[in-house]
């Protein structure tokens, strides 16, 4: 059915988002606590280490956890307040079923996996085992992403599940895996230290890693360089060296330039280019036309501004390149992720101490997430699923035959396509809100009211999952034990700090019920996280994530371990490429040729103006958990589009007027911040919000040909307007519209 | 009463120019429940048209504390570790001489309490040994709680700057302001 059962309104007045303070006096029992677990935040793929107090199986407040070596006790304002998703009104204790005009009512557990179970049969036997989809998504634990990925391919026996990390990484992990043959990143943040000089691409570390900021300037007070490429003057830009303003969907073309004028003033590690790497001729004769001034007419920075940066870096000795989605979320993500990596491997930097080079994971988890196999194309160890070897090897350790392992599957958008066309008509999702999350949302809306069914896992009822037919109460990232593997590649332990409350239930322990359900039940009898682990382990020996030698008890007395790790003497790696034997078939580092295009949609006189999205420093991806903690809404309660005060002035636009943006998609309306803090001829939104203040009713759902990430970053709209003035917070964001 | 596990050789370091805004700070301080959810420390825009740039307002701590001079209810003591303690509740009159007097802007007079409220320097954390918590969790530790060699050693480029001057009064403070190598003194005009 997938539908609304009711008016938005009406279900948000059951389920939230409702606001969560603490009281005044603070939880009761938060000075005299039962217990202090050491885990970590669940926001950000930082995952700074944290203490959760916890009094009578409840949460009641956090304590710094000194000793973790990333943060050392810092924390952003989301991990401050991260304790407060505990002990929440809107948290989902039971499993729903859908009532048509009423909302949802409780169905008891049986009642609800039954349901589940003969749907997904009716749906598979009528229309193929392909027709049932399933998305996943990285705030997951290691464990719980190697379950979904086995679930699907064993239990349910679909080729289509994918992730929300096709939202975040898999540019930057398709474009290491093409010039490395690996897909992490190569140095832990301690090699930042001593860089002298660091490029930060596409990345607004202070708002969405802030902790990140703390080793930025360790640096910096070692004397390093700071290089920041962002369309908008953001925190970390303010106080850089140079701060490159780029035009939104140009990126490519400026490394390009770079390049050309580093191969052009011989500041090149020959050496290393010579044997080390391969397609350095190729790479080079691919940007020979782009000189400073044919860049700077692309990418509207000054010539003098990159040259500058192109001599920093073309005369460091050690450095440090960092990008994320900024760079990452464009039809040419690839190309832009291989732009930057041609610049390390020009110079030579990389597998040596201070000289790195990374994407910044955004998810919690969206560094393991993205190894253990609930990708569409991928199996655990960050396998290849078309690859004969790789399947061979994982039907034997889940004990079927090779030819019944499902093949490759759709990725993410395409999944909404084929629901939306009507070839996919079941869907089960854990840990995924794509009403919020995926751009041009009215589609992805219309495609959702096409499923026949749908079942949601989830704590608490997000905008997507108001729309299912089964709603089955989870866990958070503190009642259940696991591992993830933060940005730097480090695999720590999550903690269980509280059981589920009420009559939720433990993902792991819904999935494996599930399976049972499914006839797989001698596939899925784990005892516990630790058990998932010890497969997954052995699952993903061999393969590039290799964590076979990582143990729980491993990572407990080290505080974490760095993958690869193939064997249980051996100390993890921290840095990569120490040995220059790169994880490519020929053991070289592959440069790539980058021409510049354009993006998918440019402006003309009917759409003038470049839009941008990102993020906010309190709000954490679609918002389920951060849009219902108080001060973390208060901070920052609703999206302002951000507008260079000569752009408003064109338009006729005052500060805090709400102004009508229109796309090709979809039109949305939000109050003018009219700053000078951003490019002229862009403005920028940030995505965390659902139903009217959604950015993403006016993103593109273009996809990069090789990653299939969507380009949220880069498309054109024009602005209205509208002569109406609102208080903070004044209108609501209902889920749907 | 003795409290022998306040550090003394430990003080509080801030660079403003290492402020991200993202008020961290303010939500850690807020957790102290005889704040009452209030945070005592502050985080503004500069002038947010023109700029991202932050300033973040912790209470100085200053050696002759102007608030507790002007209070008329002897409501606010300096303790013998230089700390400036927030209005002894039995004793706040809520007067708001306290709230103009400071030349930094600290003091705020919560309506709902009927109070002053300012930051004690987590006397409840440093008195037991630890960092306040605002210079705990600040993840650019533009707030830095630690000893004076500490910040010499990781900070070579800026100097700890502990005294202000305000037309003709000069203001000497337990908090350091980190400024460009070499500052001695900041001047406000």
């Amino acid at each position: 059915m997938a539908r609304l059962p009711a008016s938005p309104e009406k279900i948000i007045a059951s389920y939230g988002p409702h606001l969560n303070y603490a009281p005044r006096e603070g939880y009761p029992g938060r000075d005299e606590p039962d217990d202090s677990v050491k885990t970590h935040c669940c926001f950000c793929g930082m995952q700074c280490g944290i203490q959760l107090l916890v009094k009578n199986n409840k949460v009641v407040g956090f304590e710094p956890w000194m000793e973790f070596p990333f943060n050392q006790g810092r924390l952003c304002p989301k991990g401050v307040e991260r304790y407060m998703q505990d002990n929440h009104p809107d948290r989902l204790m039971e499993p729903l079923q859908r009532v048509e005009g009423e909302g949802f009512k409780p169905i008891g557990w049986d009642a609800a996996l039954d349901k589940v179970t003969s749907e997904i049969k009716r749906i598979q036997t009528a229309y193929g085992p392909n027709a049932f989809s399933i998305l996943s998504g990285v705030s997951l634990t290691n464990e719980k992403s190697y379950l979904m990925g086995k679930f699907a391919r064993v239990a349910v026996k679909t080729a289509n599940l994918d992730y929300n990390g096709r939202l975040c990484m898999v540019s930057a992990g398709a474009g290491n895996k093409k010039a490395f043959g690996l897909d992490r990143t190569s140095n832990n943040y301690t090699d930042l230290e001593h860089a002298e000089v660091i490029i930060v691409t596409g990345a607004n570390v202070s708002e969405t890693f802030p902790t990140l900021t703390y080793w930025l300037w360790r640096a910096r007070d070692n004397g390093a360089k700071l290089i920041v490429v962002d369309p908008r003057v953001i925190p970390l830009a303010r106080t850089a060296d140079i701060h490159l303003p780029v035009k939104p969907g140009t990126d490519s073309a400026l490394y390009g330039a770079m390049l050309k004028y580093l191969a052009d003033h011989d500041m090149l590690d020959h050496d290393f280019i010579d044997h080390h790497t391969t397609g350095f001729d190729a790479t080079i004769a691919a940007v020979q036309d782009y000189t400073l001034e044919w860049a700077e007419a692309v990418t509207g920075i000054e010539k003098e501004k990159i040259q500058q940066a192109a001599e920093l870096w073309g005369r460091a000795k050690t450095s440090f390149l960092l990008h994320a989605r900024g760079i990452e979320h464009h039809s040419k993500g690839v190309e832009n992720v291989l732009g930057c990596i041609n610049l390390v491997l020009a110079t030579g930097r990389i597998g040596r101490p201070y000289c790195g080079y990374g994407t910044i994971t955004g998810q919690g988890n969206g560094q393991g997430g993205r190894e253990h196999g609930h990708k569409c194309d991928q199996l655990p160890g960050n396998r290849d699923i078309t690859n004969p070897a790789d399947r061979q090897y994982i039907a034997g350790v889940w004990g079927i035959p090779e030819p019944e392992l499902p093949g490759k599957g759709l990725t993410a958008w395409e999944l909404i396509e084929a629901i939306h066309r009507g070839e996919v008509k079941g869907l089960l999702s854990i840990c995924f809100n794509p009403l919020v999350s995926l751009p041009n949302n009215n589609y992805v809306r219309e495609a959702l009211e096409k499923l026949e069914f749908y079942v949601c896992i989830d704590f608490f009822l997000s905008e997507t999952a108001r729309h299912a037919d089964i709603v089955l109460a989870g866990s958070l990232h503190e009642e259940e034990e696991g591992t993830v593997t933060t940005a730097e590649g480090r695999v720590v332990r999550i903690r269980r700090a509280v059981t589920p409350p009420g009559n939720a239930r433990a993902d792991t322990d819904i999935i494996q019920a599930l399976a049972a359900r499914l006839g797989a039940g001698d596939k899925f009898n784990f005892a516990d996280s630790e058990a998932i682990f010890n497969e997954l382990r052995i699952a993903s020996k061999g393969g590039t994530a290799d964590y076979y030698g990582i143990t729980y008890k491993k990572i407990e007395d080290n505080m974490g371990i760095f993958w690869p790790c193939p064997s249980e003497d051996h100390p993890g790696t921290p840095r990569l490429w120490e040995d220059k034997k790169f994880a490519t078939a020929d053991g070289k580092a592959h440069f790539n040729p980058v021409q510049f295009r354009e993006p998918s949609e440019v402006t003309d006189a009917e759409y003038p103006v470049v839009l941008t999205t990102g993020r906010v420093v309190s709000q954490y991806l679609s918002g389920t958990q951060t849009r219902r903690i108080g001060k973390l809404v208060d901070q920052i309660p609703e999206p302002l589009l951000e507008i260079h005060p000569e752009l408003a002035q064109r338009y006729n636009i005052r500060q805090r007027e709400t102004v009508r943006v229109t796309t090709r998609r979809g039109t949305a309306d939000f109050p003018a911040n009219i700053v000078e803090t951003i490019r002229k001829d862009t403005v920028f939104i940030p995505y965390h919000w659902p139903g009217r203040k959604s950015a993403n009713q006016l993103t593109i759902g273009t996809l990069d040909p090789v990653s299939k990430i969507p380009e949220f970053k880069v498309c054109a709209c024009r602005l209205e307007p509208l002569g109406v003035f609102t208080k903070p917070g004044e209108i609501p964001a209902f889920g749907s519209i | 009463m003795e409290i022998t596990s306040y550090k003394t050789e430990m003080e509080f370091f801030v660079d403003m120019q290492r402020c991200i805004g993202c008020k961290a700070c303010e939500m850690a301080c807020a957790e102290c429940e005889t704040n009452g959810h209030e945070s005592m420390i502050h985080v503004n825009y500069v002038e947010r048209a023109v700029t991202i740039q932050t300033t973040v307002q912790v209470c100085m701590h200053c050696d002759d504390p102007v608030c507790a001079k002007v209070c008329p209810a002897d409501a606010i003591s300096k303790d013998g570790f230089g700390v400036v303690h927030s209005a002894n509740t039995a004793r706040c009159i809520g007067c708001s001489n306290c709230v103009m007097a400071c030349p930094f802007g600290v003091p705020i007079k919560e309506e709902k309490y009927d109070m002053m409220m300012k930051c004690n320097m987590c006397y409840d954390r440093t008195s037991a040994g630890k960092k306040p918590m605002c210079a705990t969790v600040c993840p650019s530790q533009a707030l830095f709680y630690g000893t004076r060699e500490e910040i010499s050693r990781m900070r070579p480029n800026s100097t700890p700057v502990n005294s202000f001057v305000f037309g003709e009064q000069v203001v000497n403070t337990k908090v350091n302001i980190m400024m460009p190598k070499g500052s001695t003194q900041l001047k406000v005009h």
